[in-house]
């Protein structure tokens, strides 16, 4: 699982360079969430803005990483792409994450260009 | 794959026979996504089909075979003008009562300790699907889905 991340005014953001959270990427998806946070601490956001899809599987290790957070850290979406969206909306986890439009709207940030 | 030749009635069909396994399953969705992309199938019906199918398979391979024992997966589409219609194959376990799981919702209105992290299969393979049916063959597990389409 790959991911690159950026520190930014106390926000941790990281953007998921896969495709697919899947049954065959959940384990190695949680096990780098928790890689990638753990250095840090406050809020995170999550770009799947390259995620094409989720399926329940990698829809629970999101709810995992929120969870392996800990302290009431607060985990929040950016960059859902259609199909995700969807998941979260039938679900209902688009009431339990921040979902934002881009990591500039998660970061309160004007769009540029 | 086996794409069969066009027929003169505008249906068309695939099979896939794939591992039951989570890059088994990946590898069928792979294969049926360009197959679907192919035929012209629009993107959110593409998307919708997909989210049912990796429930389904997904189901396959963590409840009706045993994780050290995975058996084959398959797969049947009839894409008709109106419907694509999948049947999904296995030789694994029975679903307990020969019934298909109710599609239950599971809550996420607690705090974050307590959020679900599974139990949403079903809930989104019969929200997102028009027909499901299910039917114990010999030692076989036929399930098969139902999406109405509409062709662009």
């Amino acid at each position: 699982m790959q991911f690159a991340t950026i520190n930014q005014s106390g926000t941790l953001v990281i953007s998921v360079r896969e495709r697919r959270i899947d049954a065959a990427s959940a384990i190695r998806f949680k096990d780098a969430m928790r890689e990638a946070t753990q250095a840090a601490q406050g809020r995170v956001v999550l770009d799947m803005s390259g995620v094409d899809f989720v399926d329940s599987s990698g829809l629970g290790a999101i709810v995992a990483s929120m969870k392996q957070l800990g302290d009431g850290r607060k985990l929040d979406l950016s960059g859902l792409t259609p199909d995700v969206d969807r998941v979260f909306r039938l679900t209902r986890m688009d009431s339990v994450f921040g979902i934002y439009p881009s990591v500039d709207a998660a970061l309160g940030l004007r769009a540029s260009g | 794959m086996v794409p069969c030749p066009r027929a003169e009635d505008g249906r068309e069909s695939i099979t896939i026979i794939g591992d039951g396994t989570a890059d088994g399953v990946r590898s069928i969705l792979t294969e049926l996504r360009q197959k679907l992309i192919a035929l012209g199938m629009m993107s959110e019906q593409r998307g919708t089909v997909e989210i049912v199918l990796a429930e389904a398979l997904n189901n396959i391979i963590e409840h009706a075979y045993a994780p050290q024992e995975p058996g084959p997966l398959q797969l049947h589409a009839d894409l008709k003008p109106d419907w694509l219609e999948i049947e999904l194959r296995d030789r694994g376990r029975p679903f307990p009562g020969l019934g298909l799981p109710h599609p239950i919702l599971p809550d996420s209105s607690g705090p974050v300790r307590t959020l679900p992290e599974g139990g949403f299969g079903w809930y989104l393979i019969h929200n997102l699907t028009d027909r499901v049916s299910y039917h114990r063959v010999a030692d076989e597990n036929h399930l098969y889905l139902g999406f109405m389409i509409n062709r662009s």
